[in-house]
């Protein structure tokens, strides 16, 4: 086994026993960076001088003993929509090519307060609005699996560093599905948490009632270990819940006797590939035999959970990107005539297509005599989807679903026709309007050797249950790490 | 809902987004079919359903009134693309 393959966990073990050195860790995944990034191009930024200088200074704590944070020596990838003070923060996107944070996001200054190493900040879509990463302004990702094929998106730098062991782990974000569906196709754990669980503070915003941050690991104990850090209340996010923080590593048991498991009809449905739908039932039958019992459920307004999501999120997102004016920090064209032009220029000259596409619908929404048309409809639906979940969890503990229709697709087979694009998110986006937790996990290849997930639905606040189901299944499928030649 | 060309360069004017000629083209015909499909919420009766904005049950989070620095340290001009005298610089607005 080489060094870069290793999980948090286990890595954890080594450094404590000295078994190895965090440089020596360090400096092995650099060269496995320097090594498969021109076939993959997950990170847009790397960090290499400071990552072995913040190695050696774990080392150096490590040689002392005692008192060690959990994450001390631990490499990670950052997904680039995370403010990283005096590293370059571009959310993929022209208007922040240069853009340097004065500060850490919350969830940056709590890896750096327990001792993670930072390699570099990954690619993903231009202000996570994608699902497929190919609206980079700076290059497409290519699934670690193959190379022809889309990691996902629109944490697809993330997703794929991971699976390609250019980092231990990394973080992402979900707004519709961007950390499960990339998790999903590139056969990695990915965990949504519950909306308040982890301070959004230093996270560009995207859609800001659905947007949240969550680990993407190579196994669920490392989700479960990321998530105790990141998880908790924080005084620069007022929509971040100060509840306590379990240790979630204790919910890590493999067993889910008389566990009940909902499975919603209407995601079994029409369009699902057929491998996937038999990958799932397998994964169903493996908690049955475990004494859990399967239930199917109805989660009724599944079929609007997508007219509901992209009229929300674009409406935020057209308001949250109002910012981008070239005032006060990111890109100014140097044509302007007038202060209206140099707006208009700015916003022109500094976002990619699918950004001024959601901007536009956005704007539209919630422009005057449209706004209860569809705004505020899409908001009173939301409501149903919560009661839609609220309902199903009275008769079960967990739901298991697809995390995808299918499993990745080519790269440049969506990209022309938005809506089949946003079609690949139908089965994560309810997730995020109803705020619950959410965790993606591998179970299984399809015949073209392209990874399948599925996806473990909690209460909210559940997520030791979610995690606990989650690891119980990971221990019992006999699938081990799925790992692509590369 | 469809929407034509005009609607779609008054919407581009409110959003301060200059479009080229060729997405006016493509954005009237994709914003159509886009707003095309979300009409299908149409299809259910939300009458009397209070809408959510946000998924928590929200109070209002209040803190002392302090002045502190914060995480940023003192506002900076460091990204600024633009500056004179510590001020941002922007364009002429009155003649």
């Amino acid at each position: 086994m080489e060094l870069y393959q290793l999980t948090i966990h286990e890595l954890q073990g080594l450094l404590r026993k000295k078994s190895v050195s965090s440089e020596e860790v360090t400096k092995a995944l650099l060269q496995r960076i320097e090594q498969v990034e021109n076939k993959i191009h997950a990170y847009i930024t790397l960090t290499p001088e400071a990552a072995i200088e913040q190695a050696r200074a774990a080392d150096r704590l490590l040689a002392k003993g005692d008192h060690l944070p959990p994450l001390l020596g631990i490499p990670l990838a950052i997904k680039d929509v995370l403010c990283t003070k005096g590293i370059k923060t571009t959310c993929a996107s022209r208007v922040l090519a240069n853009y340097i944070p004065p500060y850490d996001a919350a969830v940056i200054g709590r890896l750096r307060d327990n001792g993670a190493i930072f390699l570099g900040k990954t690619n993903m879509d231009e202000f996570a609005m994608g699902s497929s990463t190919e609206n980079s302004a700076f290059g497409v990702t290519h699934n670690p699996w193959n190379p022809e094929y889309v990691p996902g998106g629109s944490s697809g730098g993330s997703a794929a560093a991971v699976a390609a062991d250019e980092c231990m782990a990394a973080l992402g974000s979900d707004t519709g599905g961007s950390i499960r569906q990339p998790a999903s196709h590139c056969g990695i754990v990915g965990l949504k948490p519950t909306y308040g669980r982890v301070s959004r503070f230093g996270l560009v915003a995207y859609a800001s009632s659905l947007d949240q941050i969550g680990p993407m690991t190579k196994d669920v104990t490392d989700t479960a270990i990321l998530l105790n850090i990141i998880a908790g209340k924080d005084p620069f996010d007022s929509t971040c819940v100060d509840l306590p923080v379990p240790d979630y590593t204790q919910a890590l048991v493999p067993e889910v006797k008389g566990l009940r498991i909902g499975v919603p009809r209407e995601y079994f449905i029409e369009g699902i590939d057929p491998e996937v739908e038999d990958k799932i039932r397998q994964a169903l039958k493996i908690y049955e035999d475990l004494g859990a019992t399967c239930l199917e459920v109805s989660l009724p307004h599944t079929p609007y959970a997508l007219a509901t999501y992209y009229i929300i999120a674009t409406a935020e997102a057209s308001s949250n990107l109002a910012r981008y004016d070239g005032v006060k920090y990111g890109y100014r064209t140097p044509k302007a005539q007038g202060l209206l032009d140099m707006y208009q220029k700015t916003r022109k000259e500094g976002f990619g297509p699918e950004v001024k596409r959601r901007i536009m619908l956005g704007t539209y929404t919630l422009s005057a005599g449209y706004y209860e048309a569809y705004y505020r409809k899409a908001q009173q639906v939301r409501t149903l989807f919560r009661q839609d979940f609220k309902d199903a969890f009275e008769k079960c503990d967990v739901l298991v679903t697809p995390t995808s229709p299918t499993p990745a697709f080519k790269i440049g087979e969506k990209i022309e026709d938005p809506l089949q694009m946003y079609l690949s998110d139908i089965f994560t986006i309810s997730i995020n309007l109803g705020g619950i937790p959410a965790i993606s996990l591998p179970c299984g290849l399809s015949k073209d050797n392209l990874p399948i997930g599925f996806q473990i639905l909690g209460m909210p606040f559940a997520e030791e249950t979610v995690l606990r189901t989650a690891y119980a299944y990971e221990q019992h499928s006999g699938l081990g790490r799925l790992r692509p030649m590369l | 809902m469809k929407i034509d060309r005009k609607e779609v360069e008054h919407v581009a004017r409110l959003a301060r987004l200059e479009l080229g000629e060729e997405e006016i083209e493509k954005f009237t015909h994709q914003l159509s079919a886009t707003l095309e499909y979300m009409d299908k919420l149409n299809e259910l009766d939300t009458t009397g359903i209070e809408p959510t904005s946000h998924i928590l049950e929200f109070t209002n989070v209040f803190k002392e009134d302090q002045v502190k620095v914060g995480p940023w340290g003192h506002v900076t001009l460091s990204n600024a693309p633009a500056q004179e005298q510590s001020h941002y610089k922007v364009p002429k607005i009155i003649e």
